[in-house]
């Protein structure tokens, strides 16, 4: 399997992420977000960080780098696309999943380790979840607040398009557990294909029990494996 | 030609800091405010004299770059 990170002015996670990959034999490739094409891969992933500062709008403007043109190609041909929380913010400006991050609810920068309930394990990112379905991951962000109009929420629950919900220990997803607004405690939401996920936790963080967990390694085996 | 364009959140679309800034004004005694809504504003310089032709590059602009539509309501100006 083949990766390319994408490095944008201001991001700060992408070598995380790389070190993620490659820890689980993904052949990785940096790309700085002036090139226009993207080598061979099948697994692009835009890092969290602050891209441009979040000028305007977090992820607007590295959303319209040259480079999100092939992002665009690479994603609507079916191959994967993963989106760590600025990540995530650039999919969504980028047209590539729908809604918008707005800013946490209760204004505060948030920065600590959530638990997370992996909804759908029926995906080439989450299926080796289905050994473990309550999660401990970090969030690091301010706009996190997951906001779409109720026809979209709708359809993301019908059609089990949510990746992962802002939980308790036990996996009860109610308000308490809400970090930061999210409409229905979202954290991550899939395409309706099932190959671009946009997230706001950072699996990169926790694969090694160094680091103090290994919950986020379950996501690199799925992807590792899924070709 | 100049492009005046302003982008606030929309009506239904809690705007915190707005919301922050009505109270302080109120604080501040100001006891007269209704409501306070926060936002962008843009003064954008165009080669362009022909005013049909500026309002669609206005348009369209606002729409893919200076505002997020879901959220979002703009208003241009030219002058």
């Amino acid at each position: 399997m083949k990766s390319c990170v994408i490095v944008f002015p201001g991001s700060n996670c992408d070598r995380d992420v790389a070190v993620a990959l490659e820890k689980f034999q993904i052949k990785n490739q940096m790309v700085w977000h002036a090139e226009s094409d993207l080598p061979k891969s099948d697994l692009v992933v835009l890092p969290g960080g602050f891209s441009y500062g979040d000028y305007l709008r977090t992820g607007c403007i590295a959303s319209k780098s040259k480079i999100i043109n092939d992002v665009i190609r690479h994603a609507r041909s079916g191959r994967l696309v993963l989106g760590i929380c600025n990540g995530f913010q650039i999919l969504i400006e980028a047209g590539l999943l729908p809604g918008v991050l707005l800013r946490n609810k209760k204004l505060r920068f948030i920065s600590k380790n959530v638990f997370l309930k992996v909804v759908n394990t029926n995906s080439k990112f989450s299926s080796n979840y289905n050994k473990k379905s309550i999660i401990k991951l970090p969030i690091a962000h301010n706009e996190g607040n997951y906001f779409a109009e109720n026809k979209i929420i709708e359809k993301l629950e019908s059609e089990n398009l949510i990746a992962f919900k802002y939980c308790d220990k036990k996996g009860e997803v109610n308000e308490v557990d809400n970090p930061n607004g999210s409409s229905n405690n979202i954290a991550g939401i899939f395409n309706k294909e099932k190959n671009i996920l946009g997230m706001m936790p950072h699996p990169e963080r926790l694969v090694d029990p160094l680091l103090s967990g290994m919950d986020g390694s379950l996501m690199f085996e799925s992807l590792a494996k899924s070709h | 030609m100049k492009i005046f364009a302003t982008v606030t959140l929309k009506k239904e679309v809690l705007d915190p800091q707005g919301k922050v800034i009505n109270q302080t004004l109120k604080n501040m005694g100001y006891k007269n405010i209704v409501n306070v809504r926060q936002g962008k504003f843009f003064d954008i310089e165009l080669d362009e004299k022909d005013r049909s032709k500026a309002k669609i590059i206005a348009e369209e602009i606002c729409k893919k770059l200076l505002s997020n539509v879901v959220i979002e309501d703009y208003t241009i100006d030219l002058k």
